[in-house]
């Protein structure tokens, strides 16, 4: 073979023989519209909600929870109706995970209220003993960097003026500080007294857990 | 040996930095491994599982492996082009920028900077880093292919090549990414292109790290260590351009019966099948290589390092393209099956080969014979046990999970709620933990066998090493 003693030649090959499955089924299907749809019922993340999705990466919460119900009966049961690949088209990164160690999240949004998760969140053990989640109640004491929410949902497109993030941040900011919050008395147990009336990266956190389906649930429920 | 002008030095570099990042990636997995049956050791956020499962993945892949891939890489550059490395001095600065890199690489990964995207977590300037090093290596790699002394090109350099090309692509279009500061940048591709993409990437890093420079090792090592050649050159011709052509159209498999395209997952379905017929020519090449001479499996110690990891390697490639079948994954996706097959693959493969390629290349380049065959028997085994119990424990712990997932009672209702699941499977992830300590001690013995034979004095009469 000639092309052993060419290892130009070789290597250019070698691309080209690479770059024929790459072409196929990556770069085509990038622009190919039914690859990842968008629907008009979907809405983007609010800026708490995106927030919060920035914890939950940096907490690698993905590293144990899925968010994808595949269309398989008991997961159905289990989880709620399977995802559908319109609810993505905000996600970036999509956070489908690969591994459930712990249950899926893609349909938890609604599922219970936010004191759930305040509670479950400071100690997962104190609701479920024998849970091997890590514990997470440090969120509640960090209070949530906003500095970056108008360039973040701008780079991803969410089309919000800078007086929308700041008014969805206020109105969140004011829901959970509210001392008619249905959820007050498990938040104020993890929440420092001084962060009680401002955002603090579980407050964000919960935001963006409550999301999660929401979407899709209330299409189900106008239907 | 008449190895002057060969450059050791960088050899040596990596090889000790791969030592380093080796013990370091399994302190952090055995530390993991306890907190999957007991939280308390989530002592802070910076130990957090969640945190430190992608320090132990980065930490094994890109620290450990590439380091062992990039010494390896430099010896037999030089030997099979009978030619010294071309930029030397560019070669120690990217042993230097490498090391620099996975270091910042790891603080930041502890600190929760952290891209999600699996085995490409580390944010933007450590990419930039990242890119940096590998032209570095490129540059070097077609710097002394170029100058080369021997015509042919020997089957391990075409994997060299074949890497080399692959990697660059693989990374630079998975991590495009928009910046939002220093420390956070956004991934260009939404929801389904982003896991298509991230999954091509995905699925292709561990082939052209975790196979094809390990395959290279194979290429190489094996008849040096046996004093027999391959079995047939014509059957590694068609594995190598079979299993580069086939390699990229399975990434998919990984997204089964998720929101992706159904085309996309039956694709890479089909073409996973079809990944057995090169991965297993590999395998049977390096069984007839042995053909007529299996008695070297008792005389010659280093041979059965081989002849254990290709066989390993056989498994993994006939079990994965199973796993990824869409019934198949239906049950075993998401459990800790998976878990157990990738690491069939990294502890009985990727580090099985490494070790004995270290062991053939230490001493030589030291001029010296290796500290101790016993210690380095015990370690074989110590891997061996602990592989084989570890991956055991985790594929029966995720054909139990996969069964009381579907579970269900008379009247259709779930049977196991999700949290009985996970407690049932405690007692194979403390098994778990105990192979990875065996394991770990085997690795332990590898690394005092690797020092000590650095360390010891040289026998008298001989010389020195011409490099220092």
């Amino acid at each position: 073979m000639g092309i052993t003693s060419k290892p130009v030649v070789f290597a250019i090959l070698s691309a080209a023989v690479i770059l024929i499955g790459t072409t196929v089924t990556v770069f085509i299907p990038l622009f190919m519209p039914s690859t990842q749809p968008v629907s008009a019922y979907i809405k983007p993340y609010t800026a708490v909600e995106q927030e919060g999705r920035d914890i939950y990466m940096r907490e690698g919460c993905n590293n144990c929870h899925t968010q994808t119900v595949r269309p398989l009966r008991t997961e159905v049961l289990r989880y709620g109706e399977y995802s559908k690949p319109e609810e993505f088209a905000y996600d970036r990164p999509f956070l489908w995970g690969s591994k459930r160690t712990g249950p899926d999240l893609n349909r938890v949004g609604g599922k219970y209220p936010d004191s759930w998760h305040y509670t479950h969140f400071k100690r997962p053990q104190g609701m479920f003993e024998k849970s091997n989640m890590p514990p997470y109640f440090w969120l509640a004491k960090n209070r949530l960097d906003t500095s970056y929410s108008f360039k973040k949902t701008t780079v991803l497109g969410y089309g919000y003026t800078e007086a929308m993030v700041k008014q969805q941040l206020e109105e969140y900011r004011a829901k959970v500080a509210d001392e008619n919050y249905p959820s007050k008395e498990s938040r104020t147990v993890v929440t420092p007294l001084e962060l009680r009336k401002e955002l603090t990266e579980m407050d964000a956190l919960v935001a963006y857990v409550q999301k999660l389906g929401r979407d899709v649930k209330s299409i189900e429920k106008n239907q | 040996m008449s190895d002057t002008g060969y450059n050791y030095r960088v050899v040596r570099g990596f090889a000790f930095s791969a030592l380093f990042w080796l013990v370091i990636g399994l302190v952090v997995g055995l530390w993991i491994a306890f907190e999957m049956f007991n939280p308390a050791l989530n002592i802070t956020p910076w130990l957090s599982f969640g945190r430190l499962r992608v320090v132990h993945t980065n930490g094994m892949g890109l620290g450990f492996s590439l380091a062992a891939i990039f010494a390896a890489t430099y010896y037999m550059l030089q030997r099979l082009t009978r030619t010294p490395i071309a930029f030397p001095r560019l070669a120690q600065a990217h042993l230097y920028l490498f090391n620099t890199v996975l270091a910042l690489g790891a603080l930041s990964l502890f600190a929760g900077m952290n891209t999600t995207k699996e085995y490409a977590e580390l944010e933007w300037p450590i990419d930039i880093g990242v890119v940096i090093f590998w032209v570095m290596f490129a540059i070097n790699v077609f710097g002394t292919l170029i100058k080369r002394q021997e015509k042919q090109m020997y089957i391990s350099l075409w994997y060299i090549i074949a890497m080399t090309v692959a990697i660059a692509i693989l990374y630079i279009v998975n991590n495009l990414e928009v910046p939002i500061s220093l420390f956070k940048s956004y991934t260009i591709y939404s929801g389904a292109n982003d896991a298509n993409v991230e999954w091509w990437y995905g699925h292709n890093v561990v082939g052209f790290i975790f196979t094809v420079p390990i395959l290279a090792m194979f290429y190489y090592f094996l008849p040096k260590v046996s004093n027999l050649p391959i079995y047939s050159h014509r059957l590694s011709i068609v594995s190598f351009w079979s299993l580069n052509f086939a390699y990229l159209w399975t990434g998919a498999h990984h997204l089964m019966l998720s929101p992706l395209p159904e085309w996309l997952q039956t694709v890479a379905m089909g073409f996973s099948l079809f990944m057995i017929a090169p991965s297993w020519g590999s395998v049977v090449n390096g069984y007839y290589t042995l053909n007529g001479n299996w008695d070297q499996m008792r005389t010659n110690y280093l041979v059965k390092f081989f002849i254990a990891g290709i066989t390993f390697y056989g498994l993994q490639t006939l079990q994965g393209p199973l796993q990824g079948l869409r019934t198949l994954s239906a049950f075993f996706h998401y459990t800790d099956w998976v878990p157990g097959h990738v690491h069939m693959g990294t502890m009985g493969w990727v580090t099985m080969i490494i070790s004995a390629s270290f062991y053939y290349m230490i001493p030589r380049i030291y001029d010296r014979e290796i500290y101790s065959v016993k210690l380095a028997n015990i370690h074989f085994w110590l891997m061996m046990v602990g592989q084989i119990v570890w991956t055991s424990a985790m594929w029966i712990a995720g054909i139990q999970q996969g069964a009381m997932w579907k579970a269900t009672n008379p009247d259709g209702s779930l049977m196991y709620n999700f949290l009985d699941t996970v407690a049932s499977l405690y007692p194979y992830y403390q098994i778990r933990f105990g192979a990875g300590v065996i394991f770990f001690v085997g690795i332990l013995i590898f690394a005092w066998n690797l020092v000590m034979t650095v360390r010891q004095e040289q026998e008298p009469g001989k010389a020195s090493p011409s490099i220092l």
